[in-house]
């Protein structure tokens, strides 16, 4: 609203440009930050959050993940009574435990990693998936903590562990706690081994520093979602350290397909049947009936607002850079030899 | 200012350059051996004072002085026969990464740490002390081989991190790290890691998995550098001190937290000041590592790593 037309009393006031405002509910639409399609929020949900126009994959939260991979029914939520505490008193320009709260307040959950026990197509598994909603997917000690007691179901069970990643990185705030983190999981990851248990790591938007390091890149076998940013340190550390510019699509999928680091680029409405199938084979099981059943999805027919028909605050954006709390993004300067004698 | 000594040690190098001046003019008929044994003395309780209440940025700034002891130096230190073993068998030989075979006190053990360069020349060489994933593949194959014929490991540990080039990125850094932190866990030989100055996050962990993680009394062991910490939380590098403390980066706090077994004293003034007295503290320090984790067996060894890896992180239940 202008100032001019504050002053005008709101008796007398046109009301023109709110009427359209009321039509729409908030949330009906939503832009894709890769084709900038205006979509039709339902469209975009019943595709798993994929754009249908370009398939660019939008990064999701861990409950939706778990929604989309595991059956909807026999869940069991694993190591969820584990909670984060601020054990260094961390303070920056805010206090840990504030910025704790606001992401839990935020994401409804306590930290950034979710474990359920559950089935695919009936088989029993044990799914791991980050929530970058909160911390920027940043691992601490409940991450930590969490990810073991899920291995742990594992082995006792027999049954499949899978991890969805999606992380900036080791969690600051946690400072050697959550590089530590790095060592335990890995560590785990050995008894799954030892046993012959299937591990299979799927890289989600973005995969990056103390998770890309460790789990991330253990996996028996690699999958990652197209497009995923994934590696050890954040390009723009890389440019400020080789002052070159980085060639087309540096350490994206199709460019860690291509040197060697990962098996498959699986689509994500592709993601369940895919996996469960290649479970199969490793587990020397025929292939689970549910997935013969499944019935090509129906082709989304795109359903695109009339220019100007919706208001642009109305349209939900998503923000497309990395969240700052990524550890991954180390300035350069400071890898360079720093020179502490005085001059 | 003199330049061999850092910014908070100026008021000792005053008092050096008084001693100097004294004792050259002493030589001359004068004797002021009593004045140079008095400020000497002052000097040493100076030293001591300022020692004993650094902050975590000045233990920082101990960890990376240049002339503070490398890999190679404590091999000539405390190890004889060293036969330096090169190369991943894969891509190349990562020259930040340095490694092989040497006896200490009689023994044959399996040497793997970091190595920065002395001059610009050497440290282009070594590319600073950052490894590319070529010297932790370079590392894994020495673990494995300490591992096939019975040697224990003894790393050391001075890094700002992983390299993040192009190339590192290209050829799996990722994957390098995870694949030795993988094996580590599960190597049948005892690992004694020894953080020497810094300790940079993946980089340094990635040859930092044992029985026993010790710490020189200056060293600093972190998730990310104290200047990176602060630009990315405080939005500006110049917060780096206050990042420091925040993270509690030294010997002193980590040992308090229970993330370090063992503090290995320097001598005053910090390693650089006296080599002969840093190798023989170090020396020391592996012996008692050695023997400790010397008296169990491979199972028990294994289970007791296993362990204390399960052991890390602080959350509520």
């Amino acid at each position: 609203m202008s100032w001019f037309e504050k002053l005008i009393p709101s008796r007398i006031r046109t009301e023109a440009t709110n009427i359209k405002k009321k039509d729409i509910p908030e949330g009906l639409w939503h832009q894709c930050p890769s084709c900038n399609t205006v979509l039709y929020r339902q469209d975009l949900e019943r595709n798993n959050e994929v754009c249908p126009k370009c398939n660019h994959h939008m990064r999701i939260n861990a409950r939706r993940r778990l929604d989309i991979f595991l059956d909807p029914e026999g869940r069991e939520e694993i190591a969820n009574n584990i909670g984060p505490i601020d054990i260094l008193k961390f303070k920056d320009s805010k206090k840990y435990k504030d910025r704790l709260a606001a992401a839990q307040k935020q994401t409804g959950e306590k930290d950034a990693l979710l474990v359920n026990k559950g089935t695919v197509f009936g088989v029993p598994v044990v799914v791991a998936a980050f929530d970058f909603e909160f911390m920027g997917g940043s691992m601490g000690s409940v991450v930590g903590e969490r990810f073991v007691q899920g291995v742990n179901v594992s082995l006792r069970e027999k049954i499949p562990f899978i991890i969805f990643t999606a992380s900036g990185g080791a969690r600051m705030q946690e400072a050697l706690f959550s590089l530590m983190q790095m060592a335990k999981t890995s560590a785990a990851l050995t008894r799954l081994a030892e046993q012959g248990i299937p591990y299979i790591s799927v890289l989600t938007d973005p995969t990056m520093g103390g998770v890309s390091a460790s789990f991330a890149m253990l996996g028996d076998v690699q999958i990652a979602e197209p497009k995923a940013l994934i590696g050890f340190a954040g390009p723009r550390v890389i440019e400020q350290t080789v002052r070159e510019t980085l060639p087309e699509g540096f350490q994206r999928s199709e460019f860690l397909l291509e040197k060697g680091a990962i098996d498959r680029i699986i689509h994500r409405n592709e993601l369940r049947t895919e996996i469960s199938d290649l479970l199969s084979m490793f587990q020397h099981r025929a292939r689970p009936e549910g997935i013969s059943q499944v019935t090509e999805a129906e082709p989304v027919v795109l359903k695109e607002p009339v220019a100007g028909e919706v208001p642009e605050e109305l349209i939900e954006k998503e923000a497309s850079s990395l969240d700052a709390i990524i550890e991954g993004e180390i300035p350069a300067a400071n890898n360079l030899p720093i020179q502490n004698t005085t001059k | 200012m003199n330049p061999d000594y850092l910014d908070f040690e100026q008021p000792i190098a005053k008092l050096q350059a008084q001693i100097e001046e004294l004792r050259s003019v002493s030589d001359q008929d004068i004797n002021l051996t009593d004045d140079v044994a008095r400020l000497e003395k002052k000097a040493e309780s100076l030293t001591t004072s300022i020692f004993s209440k650094l902050t975590a940025k000045q233990v920082g700034q101990i960890a990376r002085h240049p002339k503070r002891p490398y890999t190679l130096d404590i091999v000539n230190g405390i190890c004889t026969d060293f036969q330096e073993l090169h190369g991943d068998r894969m891509y190349a030989d990562d020259h930040a990464t340095v490694g092989g075979i040497a006896r200490f006190e009689g023994r044959p053990v399996m040497i793997i740490g970091h190595q920065k360069g002395r001059d610009t020349k050497e440290n282009i060489r070594r590319n600073f002390g950052m490894p590319r994933p070529e010297g932790y593949r370079k590392a894994l194959r020495l673990l494995r081989l300490a591992e096939k014929f019975h040697l224990p490991v003894l790393t050391f540990i001075d890094t700002a991190g992983a390299y993040p080039g192009i190339g590192a990125e290209e050829r799996g850094q990722s994957e390098a790290i995870a694949r030795n932190l993988f094996e580590m866990a599960k190597l049948k030989t005892p690992i004694i890691a020894t953080i020497m100055g810094e300790g940079g996050s993946g980089g340094a962990l990635a040859i930092g998995v044992g029985d026993i993680v010790q710490m020189m009394q200056y060293s600093t062991y972190s998730v990310i550098s104290p200047e990176g910490c602060a630009s990315i939380l405080w939005k500006s590098a110049d917060k780096a001190a206050e990042a420091a403390e925040a993270m509690g980066i030294t010997a002193q706090k980590l040992h308090a937290l229970g993330l370090v077994d063992r503090i290995i004293p320097e001598p005053i003034g910090g390693a650089h000041r006296d080599y002969a007295a840093t190798m023989d503290s170090l020396r020391e320090a592996i012996k008692g590592s050695l023997r400790e984790v010397g008296a169990l067996n491979t199972q028990q060894l294994l289970d007791r790593r296993y362990e204390r890896l399960m052991s890390y992180g602080q959350f509520e239940s």
